[in-house]
């Protein structure tokens, strides 16, 4: 069962301004039957100073598009209608202190038919700007149209920009498979092909250092390790870093030396410590033959 | 327990009597569907609710919906790896070791027949693995990790979020089966870059057929049971609701006694490991002593076959197992045992002895007064043991015909 808030359940037992509204001069109409959710919402504004002096609800819908519907209309009273305009869904899911994740369309419903009612008070005809789609993201109520279409008007490529675009998928990532299928539909369709791997991965614990960072700490461990070599008359330096593979030069006594092998290893290990990340430590000689 | 000395904790644990009586009222009055609209749903869901958030705290997890309630470790370990498959396809590898639970294992040999490349890292003699192997194995051909948090027969633990932090940094996909250390070791997977990790009620004192698959935030997932939203989807089918709030309520439980099982139940075990190596000679401790899991201890008798001091410890009611609780219904030595190289003679007399809090010292005193002449009947009978000790060369004294 849902997880209600009290306010949520006050609200849909004892909705507030119930009813058309008489005298209403405007009237917003949104939802469909076949939607399951319709919201007939009727205001009467006053024509001097643009304040809604009263405002009503008749509703089809489950107990949050209900309440959701009474919530809008007790915020609503009393603002004038530039006011109102600014009243997101999200003011209306916080005035009764939250709304569950799948229920959070019944705000959306509330927001959009006070628009359609400021449209036709002022003789402007509203337009549903939002086909449903199925319900893909349900932390963020964020349908799969909604998806489509913000991935093609913004040539969008990973999971994370139809996040940052949109918020599906910055909750519990449950939806992340359909947010994939979506972009892999449209990229396809574009001639592209959905990389997964786009975004790249983070380090723990915000363990993300910048190059020069990383390479200070490179040389760091190798400094630290030199004192030990320099004793049996060999020593280590620092040729390139190149992405996870670190190349150093072996001098002294420790050019062929038996033990080169688990020098390398050593320097590696420590590295690998200090760094936090997984790096290769390898001969210099062994540059030329990287392709 | 009231007959017997059960020390065999990692093979299954006591239902605590807390958890048996916060489970009863689901099976009764609290019957409903959490689904369901109505009030019978609804308290059963904020049930749920509350056995996730105890769950989470446990796991030191950073959201409670990365705690996705599953039927065992297996299902556990099964829907981590192939999910990994199947969310990455061009990957076709997978590292894991050699001494994984079969759970793992058996799943990896199947997968490896379907064409998968599989890399088992080896241990050494004491069970530890070489972080070198691993990290020149690590890829982007690799589709994920899959490395135990503590091994089930030696309760030796793997350096799992050094190896995890390696993965990470090379883009790959980390699982860790940690069946065997939640509950017995602190875990705070918020500081970790562990992507997966499965649980087992059963061995944390929650009944069997329950257990837990962490799915870090953002990790790609493919569910292995779809059908309704339960678990948001990623693990269809309707809750064992009574498992699932015996689960919280065992791990709250763990959380409280964590301390213990570092000092109470790790003297129990130390004593019991001490008596053993003081009265019995030949006889060793395998795995790594110095890191691992507080509550058991494998031995090593020489000589002898562990099934048949399994059978005689049975007879004076103490409970322990030889394998792990998979294998030992067969005869064969353990494939943990071979992996560290222990010798046949002494790989077929290992004794597993995992301890819980239930135990007590007096039990431990007993256990250690009726294992010397166990061991001793048993080598009177061995061929390999002559008057008073080995015989040299037991390998090549006695070579049966059929070997
Ligand atoms: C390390 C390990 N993994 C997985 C399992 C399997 O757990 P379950 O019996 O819940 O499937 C076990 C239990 O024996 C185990 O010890
Ligand atoms: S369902 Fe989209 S983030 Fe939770």
């Amino acid at each position: 069962m849902w997880d209600y808030s009290d306010k949520v359940k006050e609200h849909f037992f004892s909705p507030r301004n119930a009813g058309a509204v008489t005298g209403a001069n405007a009237v917003g109409e949104v939802g469909s039957l076949s939607c399951g959710d319709a919201l007939r919402l009727t205001l009467r504004v006053d024509p001097e100073t643009q304040i809604i002096k009263d405002a009503g609800f008749q509703t089809f819908g489950c107990g949050s598009a209900i309440a959701s519907s009474s919530a809008l209309t007790e915020i609503i009273k009393g603002m004038t209608l530039d006011q109102a305009l600014t009243v997101s869904n999200q003011d209306i899911a916080d005035f009764l202190d939250g709304l569950p994740p799948e229920k959070m369309h019944c705000s959306v419903m509330g927001r959009e038919a006070l628009q359609a009612a400021v449209a036709n008070y002022r003789g402007e005809v509203w337009k549903d700007d939002h086909a449903e789609g199925a319900l893909v993201c349900k932390c963020f109520a964020v349908d799969a149209v909604m998806i489509e279409e913000t991935i093609r008007a913004n040539a969008l490529s990973t999971v994370e920009d139809v996040t940052n675009y949109t918020k599906a998928g910055g909750g519990c990532s449950a939806c992340h498979e359909g947010v994939e299928e979506i972009l892999t539909r449209v990229l396809k369709e574009q001639g592209r092909v959905f990389d997964p791997t786009g975004a790249a991965p983070v380090l723990a614990k915000g363990k993300k250092l910048s190059n020069l960072q990383r390479i200070r700490r490179i040389e760091g461990a190798i400094e630290a390790i030199r004192p030990n070599l320099q004793r049996d008359r060999g020593d280590v330096e620092l040729v390139e870093v190149d992405g996870k593979n670190v190349y150093v030069n072996m001098t002294g006594a420790c050019v062929g030396c038996q033990m080169a092998s688990t020098t390398l290893d050593g320097i590696q290990q420590r590295i690998v410590e200090d760094l936090g990340e997984f790096v290769r430590v390898l001969p210099a000689s062994a540059m030329q033959h990287r392709v | 327990m009231t007959q017997g000395i059960y020390l065999d904790n990692n093979a299954t644990t006591m239902v605590s009597p807390a958890v048996v009586e916060a489970m009863l009222p689901f099976f009764t009055e609290q019957f409903g569907n959490p689904s369901s609209m109505h009030q019978f749903g609804n308290r059963v869901g904020l049930a749920l609710k509350q056995a996730r958030a105890q769950v989470q705290t446990l796991l030191g997890a950073e959201h409670d919906s990365e705690i996705v309630f599953t039927s065992c470790g297996t299902e556990s370990d099964s829907t981590a790896i192939l999910s990994a498959l199947r969310a990455q396809p061009e990957r076709k590898e997978i590292i894991t070791t050699v001494v994984e639970h079969p759970a793992v294992l058996a799943l990896c040999e199947q997968l490896e027949k379907e064409g998968y490349k599989i890399h088992r890292l080896k241990v050494d003699s004491r069970g530890r693995l070489d972080i070198h192997e691993y990290m020149d194995l690590l890829s982007d051909r690799v589709a994920i990790v899959s490395a135990m948090w503590a091994n089930n027969e030696s309760g030796t633990l793997f350096p799992v979020e050094e190896m995890a932090d390696l993965a990470r940094s090379a883009g790959v996909m980390f699982h860790t089966d940690a069946v065997q250390a939640v509950g017995k070791v602190p875990i705070n997977l918020k500081d970790t870059c562990i992507d997966m990790l499965s649980l087992s009620g059963h061995k944390l004192h929650a009944p069997k057929g329950v257990g837990v698959l962490y799915l870090r935030r953002n990790t790609r997932f493919r569910p292995l049971l779809r059908g309704g939203h339960q678990e948001r989807g990623r693990r269809a089918g309707t809750e064992n609701t009574a498992s699932i709030v015996a689960l919280g309520k065992a791990c709250e439980e763990a959380m409280q006694h964590m301390e213990y099982e570092k000092t109470a139940v790790r003297q129990m075990r130390d004593r019991l490991e001490r008596g053993i190596l003081a009265a019995v000679p030949h006889c060793f401790v395998t795995g790594d002593p110095n890191n691992r899991l507080p509550n058991t201890c494998n031995i090593a008798f020489e000589y002898i076959e562990g099934e048949a001091i399994l059978l005689l410890l049975n007879k004076q009611g103490i409970a322990a197992s030889s394998g792990s609780a998979c294998t030992s219904g067969s005869l064969e030595p353990s494939h943990v045992m071979r992996a560290m190289g222990i010798p046949f003679t002494a790989a077929h007399g290992t004794v597993r002895f995992s301890f819980s809090r239930y135990n007590t010292m007096d039990e431990v005193d007993q256990v250690i007064r009726a294992v010397p002449p166990i061991v001793a009947q048993l080598r009177k009978l061995s061929p390999y043991w002559g008057e008073n000790g080995p015989v040299t060369d037991p390998e090549r004294a006695f070579v049966p015909a059929y070997a």
